[in-house]
Order: structure tokens, then C-alpha cells, then sequence
């Protein structure tokens, strides 16, 4: 009873609510219409162009780290080849030296040798003029006194020079001769 | 019982769908129509003042105008329509959430309270005379007419004897039910959100003017009851925006689908 004369009240009174109204539809496809446009062409493009912008940012963003990443890592590779190269450069230099330093060695020792064989031949060069000098002297020394001691034992004066120093170097080379082939 | 009683008292008479039908504010200008134009200037007020001066780093304004734009953009018309065709349709995607949203929110807010929707004009103006040409006209666009209507109404695959039962089907839906049902879907969830809304803050109403000393208490149940609908309507009005412009983008994407 009541819900019957519910719909007759809805009936009578209004249209029913399924069916559209021409002026809301017009309204709502005007509307609609003005909406879609000012979206699309202020509101999408803008957002758009955001979006394209943060993602180019972004990449950038990545782009430079990727750059910056690589950077150091050539850095740290000729950073380690600049070590390499310093070692290298300091063990030959080491080398160097101790060459040089063996070289040197070397060098004094055979200087060292050339002195001590050069003083050595010196002495040796000073004896023999020493004992030459001496051998001279002694064979003047013994000629005058063996004249003298023969003057006195013959009593008489050797007057002729030219003999006498005939008659000693005779005398001293018999002498040699004799010491010679014992001394050898 | 109690109807017995309020009709001994006189007369309340329920809300039905002559409340929906209001008085002209001026000229032929109703109250929906003045809301229709308010949600058009508050949508775009809202984007075109976000958009104003966009910055990588968005502002909090401009990313709650991000988030609606997002969720618009890649929650619905890229995962429904693909990632590769989807680009042109997102101002009308974005139009249709957006224009939806705004006008079935207005069932819950002071003083407007009033879901334009709930007037089938509009939902079937946006279903019938926007939705179903465009993704009809997407598909002739992509395929052409044959292959698209051979596409559409007859889905390869299935045994030939089948397509008798089912191309008539097809056409049935897809030319006649998909724009009906669209329309149909939100207008009458906002049409019953509201008439629930009224029956129970006006029964409210009664309960508590009206009706005898030993009922008056019960207008609190009525009250309490109409709170508790308007926070379900939010929930209803926000999941009817979002079901309409994501079934709008879905009937895009499947006329532009390879295959089903």
C-alpha cells in the first residue's frame, strides 16, 4: 500500500531519475569539454615537460657520477703507474750506486796497488843507486889503500897514476869476477 | 511498529527520487548545473595554479597536484591503456578522474551536499557521448575499421560454432552495455549514497521534531547512522571516480590491444 503510493507520489512528481535531462547532458559534454581543453593544452604539457626534465636530471645526475667515477679511477690508475715508476727509478738508482760505489772501490784498490808497486820499484831504484853509490866508493876507498898500504910495503911510491889505476881496476875486476859467479 | 507510528502522527514522507530533482536556483539553472561549473573552476584552479611554477624539487602544493596528476597518469591510463600508447590519453583520463572525483565528493561537503552524478545526465553524457566514441575511434584509428570490428566482435581462438552465441554477445557489449553500465555504475552509487544519506537525516529530522517523547531518543541512532554512511560515501564516491576513469582507460586499452 505504501510503497505503492510512494511510486505514483515519485511518479507523478518528477520524472524518473534514469531518465536524462537534454540540458545536463549538453552541460555536462560543455563542461567536460572545457575542462579536457585547458588540461591538455596548460596542464599535461607542463607536467610532461617536468617529467622529461627530472628524468633528464636525473641521468645527468648519474651521467656525472659515472664521469666522475671513471675520472678517478684514471687518476688512481696513473697514480699507481707513477709509483711503479718511482720504484723502478728508485732501484736503479740504487743500482747505480752500487755500481758506482763498486766501481770506485775498485778504481782506489788498483790505485792503491799502483802506489804501494810504485814505491816499492822507488825504494828498490834508491837501494840499487845507493849500493851502486857505495859499491863506487868503497872501490875508490880500497884502491887508494891498497896502493897505500902496497906503497908502504913496497916502500916506494907509485908515481906513474896512469899505472896505478890500471894496476887496481885490474885487480878489482879480477875481483868481481871471482864474487860474480858466487853471488849468482 | 514504528511506521505505525509515525503515520499516527502525521506526515513523514520518505525521501525518494523527487529530492533529487530541484528547484531551479534562477532561470533554468539548477543547483547540479552551478556545481557542474564549480567543480570546472576548482579542478582547474587547482592544476593551473600547481602548474604555475613547476620545479624539479616540488613544492608541497605542487606535489599533492603530482600525486592526483600520477595516479591519473601512470596508476590508471599506463597500466590500463600500455606504456606505449597511453601518452595521448592522459589529459582525458586525468579530465575524467578528476571531473568525477570533484562532483561525487560534492555529496559529502557542507552546504553542497549534493553528488552531480546522481543525475544520470552527466555520467551518461561522459560514458556514451566522450568514452565510447574515443576508444572506438582509437581502435578504427590503430586497426581500421574491418580489422577492428572483426577484432571486437569476433575474438580469435575459440571454436567456430561458438561464435554464433558469442559475436552477437559481443556486439551487444561493447557497442550497447559498456557505455550504458559505465554511465549507469556511478549514477546509481551516488544516487543511492545520497537517498541513504537523506532517508536517515531526515528520518533523523523527524524522529526528533515529530515524533513521540518515547522515539526521540532514536533519532540519535538515525544521526549516528547518517555519520557513519557519509564516511562510507567518501570511501564510495573516491572508489566510483577511480572505477569510471579506470574503466574508461581499460575500454581504450582493449580496443587498442593486439589481441585478448
Amino acid at each position: 500500500m505504501v510503497s505503492s503510493s510512494l511510486i505514483t507520489i515519485a511518479a507523478e512528481g518528477s520524472p524518473s531519475p534514469v531518465m536524462p535531462h537534454l540540458s545536463e547532458v549538453i552541460l555536462g559534454l560543455v563542461a567536460f569539454g572545457i575542462l579536457l581543453f585547458v588540461l591538455s593544452k596548460f596542464v599535461v604539457p607542463k607536467f610532461e615537460a617536468l617529467y622529461t626534465e627530472r628524468t633528464a636530471k636525473i641521468e645527468g645526475g648519474i651521467e656525472k657520477a659515472e664521469a666522475a667515477q671513471k675520472e678517478a679511477e684514471a687518476a688512481l690508475v696513473q697514480y699507481k703507474a707513477q709509483l711503479a715508476e718511482a720504484r723502478a727509478e728508485s732501484a736503479r738508482i740504487r743500482d747505480d750506486a752500487r755500481a758506482e760505489a763498486e766501481q770506485i772501490k775498485e778504481e782506489l784498490r788498483a790505485q792503491a796497488q799502483a802506489e804501494s808497486a810504485r814505491i816499492v820499484a822507488q825504494g828498490q831504484a834508491q837501494l840499487e843507486a845507493q849500493r851502486a853509490q857505495i859499491v863506487a866508493e868503497l872501490r875508490a876507498e880500497l884502491g887508494r889503500q891498497a896502493v897505500e898500504l902496497a906503497s908502504r910495503i913496497v916502500g916506494e911510491s907509485l908515481e906513474d897514476e896512469a899505472r896505478r889505476r890500471g894496476t887496481v881496476d885490474r885487480f878489482l875486476t879480477d875481483l868481481d869476477s871471482v864474487s860474480a859467479p858466487a853471488k849468482r | 511498529m514504528g511506521r505505525l507510528v509515525l503515520a499516527e502522527e502525521g506526515t513523514f514522507i520518505p525521501p525518494g527520487a523527487k529530492d533529487f530533482d530541484l528547484p531551479a536556483i534562477f532561470g533554468g539553472v539548477t543547483k547540479p548545473m552551478v556545481l557542474i561549473v564549480l567543480s570546472i573552476i576548482i579542478i582547474l584552479a587547482f592544476f593551473l595554479l600547481a602548474t604555475r611554477k613547476l620545479s624539479v624539487v616540488p613544492s608541497k602544493f605542487q606535489f599533492a597536484a603530482e600525486s592526483v596528476y600520477d595516479f591519473g597518469r601512470n596508476n590508471i591510463a599506463r597500466d590500463q591503456i600500455g606504456s606505449k600508447e597511453f601518452k595521448p590519453f592522459v589529459p582525458l583520463i586525468l579530465a575524467l578522474f578528476t571531473f568525477t572525483l570533484v562532483n561525487n565528493i560534492f555529496g559529502i561537503i557542507p552546504i553542497i551536499q549534493f553528488p552531480t552524478f546522481s543525475h544520470i545526465g552527466f555520467p551518461l553524457a561522459l560514458a556514451v557521448l566522450v568514452i565510447f566514441p574515443v576508444y572506438h575511434i582509437a581502435g578504427i584509428r590503430k586497426f581500421g575499421l574491418g580489422r577492428y570490428l572483426k577484432k571486437s566482435v569476433i575474438p580469435p581462438g575459440i571454436p567456430k560454432p561458438v561464435y554464433l552465441l558469442l559475436t552477437p554477445i559481443e556486439i551487444f557489449l561493447k557497442f550497447f552495455m559498456d557505455p550504458i553500465t559505465l554511465a549507469i555504475r556511478v549514477f546509481a552509487a551516488m544516487f543511492a549514497g545520497h537517498l541513504i544519506l537523506l532517508v536517515f537525516t531526515l528520518g533523523g529530522e523527524y524522529l526528533l521534531l515529530e515524533a513521540g517523547p518515547a522515539l526521540k531518543p532514536v533519532s540519535i541512532i538515525s544521526f549516528a547512522m547518517a555519520i557513519a554512511m557519509t564516511f562510507l560515501e567518501a570511501l564510495i564516491q573516491v572508489l566510483q571516480a577511480y572505477i569510471f576513469a579506470l574503466l574508461s582507460a581499460g575500454y581504450i586499452g582493449m580496443s587498442l590491444a593486439e589481441d585478448h
